[in-house]
């Protein structure tokens, strides 16, 4: 068991868990990522470790509520536990060792890409991020950001920084020259435009992927993702690609596999399941 | 005590016939399909051992139980003896007893095979398993003297568990890492319900534990700890993380919507009780029309699954015939009988889909068998000009697995052959002094009884090894 140290809301439905994980807090580089199962009837879901105290043994997680075990994860409080915890698991983010680097959130994204500016930083990489969100409520780990080098907030609304997408603010800095890598982490629409971004510059792009998962240790092959016309396993070979050989129309199809289960078990969550085993019975498709 | 009977009555008695659940009831659910023989039927069954003076069936058993005093103690009534004869051979009977290929392993030894039908040796020992599990009390045993060495075991699948019990036995301390959230490997994520209950998989593991075993779930060998790590802290080791990487087919389509590996489609069902859903909360789809390419017994297990999901259709694709078919027969009758649709001498080419990118079809060749190829078994050939559209929703491909790199890609000076499988000597030793490794990791995908004989050959070793280390520090 592996109990809330604290909670934290940071936007609408972002929430942030301080976890204890005292092994995975001690050896997690930036990138990698844990499996957490809530309960024993839960799923098992991958999430990105956005920071990590090894002194405290605290692993960070940053939750967007979403369905019905995101929702339930986000409503933890401090002493409440989560069942298992399995990781560090997935590559380290490749890194840079000087020059200048571009980091770009999206939204939760943006919590995965603080540890990457973060760790590029401490190499002594010049750190410029993009971060973006809705409005400006759902704009996330800016002041952290903040600290690691400039930083260019864009809403959707304009209701805060730059009006417009992450990519409208990264075609200008990419314009300016003098980026020798980008890294992306967001929704997967996002990802694939940043990616459409820099290849006429030329400039290597990582994004981090989130296909369905299970094991996380290869064995179940859930989460195969197209990179440049191999099939590759995100929970093993990942999770973070080349962005310009990602199969970005693939991973947004398969990622809306289980999209009607996913209503039906919100809907049962919410009461509107008398019966689970009728509601199996309806037709998927 | 009943009285010794001649051989003559003996070979009177014919083969007695497992109890089952009817095949149009079990179809529909997920409880096992074997019922289990009643006392009467396994004392019945019992008696038709002629024990034999040289009993062949023993040596046709991958860890060595002696087959013949088991059903002898059996048969004389002595059930607690019985059981304790099995368990000292063999740390998971219940599980073999139930899914041992016992037809080409010991019973195809039994002279009584020649002139009628071997003794039904897995329902005797799955007999005795169950009655040990249900008397637990009875087989309380000393613990033994503690060793003072301490072992880890990578993996607690069938040759993990084996090798504990084994280690535990000898006074060892052992610790068992398992990936997952749940012990038992293959046991609780590949293998079905109504084959092997996991309330069986758990009380046998419950068994191991209270003999001293310990279990640490979520630990990833290779990731929260590496096998370096392991062996400062560890005075041995012995790596059973299985095989761990599905294979795919390589055709095209094998990302649309409703293609599973076999290995994402039973984990699912299985460890994660998809069947449940939305009790459970993870999904799995529930095709009318599913088509699963293999013929082994992941295939069966996958197929049959596929009709108590609730398949109108569940069907077999095999590119050999029936003769080939490497599934255990009980598993191939049984699905016949529930059934499943047999597509023999057919090999896909294509998935094909919908404008949504959901599965409509599997576009196969026929075949015809040519020459034996390297595995001795006829080469299939595609028929010129044979294509057609097998119509489908789901997609399961159960044509193997291959080795997992997670573990030796962090333990690079591990010696391995060209298809990344451990390399290990007569004693299942790697080429690393003290590290022991057994079952897929080094066969590639085998059973769960191979599995389990090179967890007791290593046991067996790494007790040597720990004697002399300990011999030598003296």
């Amino acid at each position: 068991m592996h109990s809330i140290l604290n909670r934290q809301p940071l936007s609408p439905n972002v929430t942030r868990l301080d976890v204890n994980a005292p092994r995975i807090a001690q050896i997690r580089q930036p990138g990698q990522f844990v499996i957490v199962r809530l309960a024993e009837n839960s799923e098992r879901i991958p999430l990105t470790i956005a920071d990590a105290n090894p002194a405290t043994g605290a692993i960070t997680l940053v939750i967007q509520a979403v369905g019905k075990s995101t929702r339930e994860l986000v409503a933890l409080k401090p002493g409440d536990a989560i069942r298992d915890i399995v990781g560090p698991l997935g590559h380290a983010t490749e890194m840079i060792g000087s020059g200048r680097a571009l980091c770009i959130g999206g939204g939760v994204g943006t919590a995965v890409v603080h540890p990457i500016a973060r760790g590029l930083q401490e190499r002594g990489v010049q750190v410029t991020s993009i971060i973006g969100g809705r409005s400006r409520e759902w704009v996330v780990f800016e002041p952290e950001l903040r600290r690691l080098g400039e930083v260019v907030v864009c809403t959707d609304d304009g209701s805060y920084g730059r009006k417009g997408f992450v990519t409208d603010a990264a075609r200008d800095i990419l314009g300016g020259g003098g980026i020798q890598i980008v890294y992306a982490v967001g929704p997967v629409p996002m990802m694939r435009a940043v990616a459409a971004l820099t290849r006429p510059f030329g400039v290597r792009t990582i994004v981090s992927l989130n296909p369905v998962m299970i094991d996380g240790t290869g064995m179940c092959g859930g989460c195969r993702v197209t990179v440049g016309n191999q099939t590759r396993f995100a929970c093993v070979d990942g999770p973070e690609f080349d962005g310009h050989q990602v199969n970005f129309d693939e991973l947004l199809d398969r990622l809306s596999t289980y999209r009607e289960f996913e209503q039906r078990a919100l809907a049962c969550a919410e009461g509107a399941c008398r019966l689970g085993i009728a509601v199996v019975e309806s037709s998927t498709r | 005590m009943p009285e010794k009977i001649s051989t003559k009555q003996r070979l009177q008695i014919s083969r007695q016939k497992m109890p089952e659940q009817k095949s149009a009831a079990r179809a529909a659910n997920f409880e096992e399909v074997n019922l289990g023989f009643t006392e009467q039927l396994a004392l019945l069954e019992a008696e038709r051992c002629l024990q034999c003076k040289d009993p062949r069936c023993m040596a046709g058993c991958p860890v060595g139980v002696h087959i013949s005093t088991f059903i002898d103690l059996l048969a004389a009534g002595k059930i607690a003896e019985a059981a304790r004869s099995l368990l000292c051979d063999n740390a998971l009977p219940g599980v073999t007893g139930r899914v041992c290929p016992q037809e080409t392993q010991c019973e195809i030894e039994c002279v009584r095979a020649a002139k009628s039908q071997p003794v039904g040796i897995g329902y005797l020992e799955r007999y005795v398993a169950d009655w040990a599990r249900a008397h637990r009390d009875q087989l309380a045993s000393a613990p033994p003297a503690a060793s003072g060495r301490r072992v880890a075991i990578v993996g607690s699948g069938p040759a993990g568990l084996t090798a504990a019990g084994e280690l535990a036995r000898r006074g060892h301390e052992v610790i068992i890492y398992e990936a997952l959230h749940k012990p038992g490997g293959v046991l609780v994520y590949g293998i079905p319900e109504f084959r092997l209950p996991k309330k069986i998989v758990q009380q046998e593991v419950q068994r191991l534990e209270e003999a001293g075993v310990k279990i640490e779930c979520n630990v990833v060998i290779g990731r929260t700890y590496t096998v370096p790590e392991l062996r400062e802290r560890f005075d041995a080791i012995f790596i059973a993380n299985g095989a761990g990487l599905p294979v795919f087919m390589e055709v095209p389509g094998e990302n649309l919507k409703g293609v599973y590996s076999a290995n994402e489609y039973l984990t699912r069902v299985n460890l994660m009780a998809a069947y449940r859903f939305p009790q459970s909360d993870t999904p799995v789809l529930q095709g009318k029309y599913v088509a699963v390419v293999g013929g082994g017994n992941v295939a069966m297990d996958a197929v049959r699954t596929a009709k108590r999901l609730g398949a109108r259709d569940a069907m077999i694709v095999y590119r050999r015939t029936a003769k080939e078919l490497p599934a255990r027969a009980e598993e191939v009758h049984h699905a016949g009988e529930e059934g499943i649709r047999f597509e023999f001498l057919t090999a896909p080419v294509e998935v094909v889909g919908n404008e949504k990118r959901w599965v409509t079809g599997l576009k196969c060749v026929r075949m015809q068998l040519g020459a034996p190829d390297a595995s001795g078994r006829a080469r299939p050939e595609p028929i010129p000009g044979s294509e057609f559209i097998l119509p489908c929703d789901t997609v399961v491909v159960a044509i193997g697995t291959r080795a997992n790199p997670l573990l030796t890609a962090t333990c690079p000076e591990l010696k391995l052959n060209k298809y990344g499988n451990l390399v290990v000597d007569e004693n299942g030793m790697t080429n690393l002094p003290g590290v022991f490794a057994g079952g897929d990791i080094v066969r590639g995908a085998a059973t769960v009884i191979l599995a389990m004989g090179d967890g007791k050959r290593a046991a067996k070793a790494m007790d040597e090894y720990l004697q002399r280390a300990t011999a030598a520090k003296a």
